[in-house]
């Protein structure tokens, strides 16, 4: 195991940001950390890559225990803040050549590594990183955090802020470092990214709820998915929600995803219930359920878990 | 090593890529300099003056009109006693009143000496010192002129009072009180807010997880500034030099060497400050409050010490610029040496130490 993180509690403040994380990442892995804003993931990258100290908890980053040798540990790991740690009144090239100045080392001697990401930028290396675009900024971000050769690549929501055609250039660009041999830890807030990595995590209020490949996660879906349209999406939403027999009703685009509390309840019986609601042209169809259909429901379970302990 | 001096290219970068910077830098000692010199010393034109002319001969007529016609002074009037001296000056409009002796011109001729006696208005203590410098530099340029016409060497003696505040106190007051505000002021103010800019920007979270040290990022930001202070108290020193006749009696190694330590002084202070504040506005305000006010009002760079309630005094003790400004004033006018000035250094080294001792302490090394 390259990265072993046991028992993290973590509070600010009497609030609790992290509790009881438990989960390991193996060498070589692509390991995606999925949650919504505010649940926890930038503390416990925090954590990992030594800026914080947990409550009470364990990292160990290839056998080294990150809270008692953070200085080996931070020539072990590159770190891409969510903020993209760039200094905006230096050039793309100046501040890529700072960070390898900084690691001790040089653009030319780690340029194979970076090649792929930083090509990209390179016609534009006069230009101050404050007027690249976010696309770029990012490119430059992830060159600047590759340039020691890190074993561990740690990327806080890399993709925050970004168009989706960079989006996913940037998850194939990880790809291709990942083949190099670099363990990759990445969080995101886009459940559409989970299945792209090999594993993930699901964080939720300073709650890890389900570390998994992202097809099993699919595969222990059990529940039947109805895809529910009509002329009026947000009366939809709010007519379905209010029956008493949805468990969860979620809007995904053009259509409303429903899972029933009583799966014996037919499409028919919802169709007969929306036509009674004043709905037009409504469809409903099961469908087979996508890696955000999950989340969602795992998340709404911890919810009436939490809401009723 | 290498790491540490592309840490301190990129900080000089940062310097001289921002136009606020850069004038806060060198921009503002310069103005500052000028417009604290030129409002305490502007130059003089149109002074009224008058006169006690009690021999009338052609010589004393002769220099009178040379005084008048110098653009300098505006005869106000002439007067016939040494009793209306006082009233003249009480008018207010008269700053200086020049008595020529009974007898000047025969005395020259006889003696080859005559006294005049110029009385000045030192209420307003940098006016008075400049008119009497330029009534004595009339007078020395007439008496070079007499000297080449007659050959017989002939000398008058000024005797020059001032009035009302004899002391001349805060006329060369304004160049240390300059320096000891700008050096702190840029040292202090300017690392805190670089230092804090990174946190803010989020670089700091970056610099942190890389390799570097936590005394190589301070020593980073820091060093450039330890160059770019001592640039400004040289201009400082020479322009004060140049532009206000500000001399340096002692010794000008002492001089900067004392400076370098309130420089030192002031980026301790300031690293202080950025461990403490989390935004550059907050930085920049700690600054201004904590250094700026204080060197102005408590350091007796504008009001002296001794008029101040006791209490104000005392706090006076802990305000840094109040040793420097001591300093450097024993240096530049009286050319004392480090014999007499070693109290003061001291107190600065010993605020040093303790101000970067902290700084060290409260500096982290992970994120809170």
């Amino acid at each position: 195991m390259t990265l072993n993180i046991t028992d993290i509690n973590k509070s600010f403040e009497g609030l609790q940001a992290l509790t009881d994380i438990t989960f390991s990442v193996k060498e070589g892995e692509l390991f995606g950390l999925i949650g919504p804003d505010g649940s926890g993931k930038t503390t416990l990258f925090r954590i990992i890559t030594t800026l914080l100290l947990p409550d009470r908890g364990e990292v160990n980053l290839f056998g080294i225990n990150v809270l008692e040798n953070y200085k080996k540990i931070r020539q072990l790991v590159g770190y891409m803040a969510g903020r993209f740690s760039l200094y905006h009144d230096l050039t793309v090239e100046e501040n890529l050549k700072f960070y390898a100045t900084v690691f001790g080392t040089t653009i030319e001697k780690n340029y194979d590594l970076i090649k792929d990401v930083y090509c990209q930028i390179e016609p534009f290396k006069t230009r101050k990183a404050g007027k690249l675009s976010g696309g770029m900024k990012q490119k430059l971000a992830l060159s600047c955090a590759l340039i020691h050769k890190p074993k561990l690549l740690v990327l806080d929501e890399p993709t925050t802020g970004v168009d989706a055609v960079s989006r996913m250039e940037f998850w194939e660009m990880l790809k291709r470092l990942q083949k190099r041999g670099i363990t990759i830890l990445v969080s995101t807030s886009y459940m559409d990214e989970a299945s792209l990595c090999d594993r993930v995590g699901l964080i939720q209020k300073g709650n890890l709820l389900s570390v998994n490949k992202p097809e099993k996660i699919i595969t222990e879906y059990q529940k039947e998915l109805l895809s529910v349209s009509s002329d009026n999406l947000y009366k939809l939403v709010n007519d379905l929600r209010s029956e008493k027999n949805t468990h969860s009703a979620f809007l995904f685009g053009q259509s409303v995803h429903l899972t029933r509390k009583d799966q014996n309840i037919t499409a028919e019986q919802v169709v007969k219930y929306l036509q009674h609601n004043g709905h037009e042209n409504i469809r409903v169809k099961v469908i087979k359920p996508g890696i955000e259909d999950c989340f969602m429901d795992l998340m709404n379970e911890e919810d009436e878990v939490l809401l009723s302990g | 090593m290498k790491r540490f001096w592309g840490f301190v290219l990129k900080e000089f970068l940062h310097i001289f890529r921002d136009p606020r910077t850069m004038l806060i830098l060198f921009g503002i000692p310069i103005v500052q300099v000028l417009l604290f010199g030129y409002v305490i010393t502007n130059e003089i034109k149109d002074v009224k003056i008058a006169i006690l002319d009690q021999s009338k001969d052609h010589v004393t007529i002769e220099l009178t009109n040379k005084i008048i016609s110098s653009g300098f002074f505006i005869l106000d009037r002439n007067i016939k006693s040494i009793n209306e001296v006082e009233d003249v000056f009480k008018e207010g409009n008269v700053r200086q009143v020049i008595i020529f002796e009974s007898g000047f011109g025969k005395n020259l001729k006889r003696e080859g000496t005559a006294n005049i006696q110029l009385i000045a208005d030192a209420s307003d203590a940098n006016t008075a010192n400049l008119v009497v410098h330029y009534t004595m530099a009339i007078i020395g340029d007439f008496v070079r002129e007499q000297n080449k016409l007659t050959g017989s060497p002939i000398q008058f003696v000024p005797e020059v009072r001032m009035l009302y505040n004899s002391e001349l106190k805060g006329v060369y007051m304004f160049i240390p009180g300059i320096m000891a505000m700008i050096l702190i002021l840029v040292s202090a103010m300017m690392t805190s807010i670089s230092i804090v800019r990174e946190k803010e920007l989020g670089t700091m979270e970056t610099l942190l997880v890389s390799p570097l040290r936590p005394l190589q990022i301070i020593l980073g930001k820091v060093t450039p500034y330890i160059l770019l202070s001592f640039i400004n108290a040289v201009t400082i020193i020479i322009m004060g030099n140049m532009v206000f006749g500000m001399p340096v009696q002692g010794s000008m190694i002492l001089l900067l060497a004392e400076s370098i330590l309130y420089i030192l002084l002031g980026l301790s202070l300031g690293i202080l400050i950025s461990t403490i504040t989390k935004t550059q506005q907050n930085a920049m305000f700690i600054s201004l409050f904590v250094l700026m006010l204080p060197t102005i009002l408590l350091s007796g760079f504008i009001f002296p010490i001794e008029n101040m309630p006791k209490i104000l005094q005392w706090l006076s003790i802990l305000m840094p610029p109040r040793w420097f400004i001591t300093i450097i004033k024993n240096i530049m006018l009286k050319g004392t040496g480090l014999m007499y000035v070693w109290k003061e250094t001291v107190i600065l080294i010993v605020m040093t130490s303790v101000f970067l001792g902290l700084s060290i302490r409260k500096f982290k090394i992970r994120l809170e």
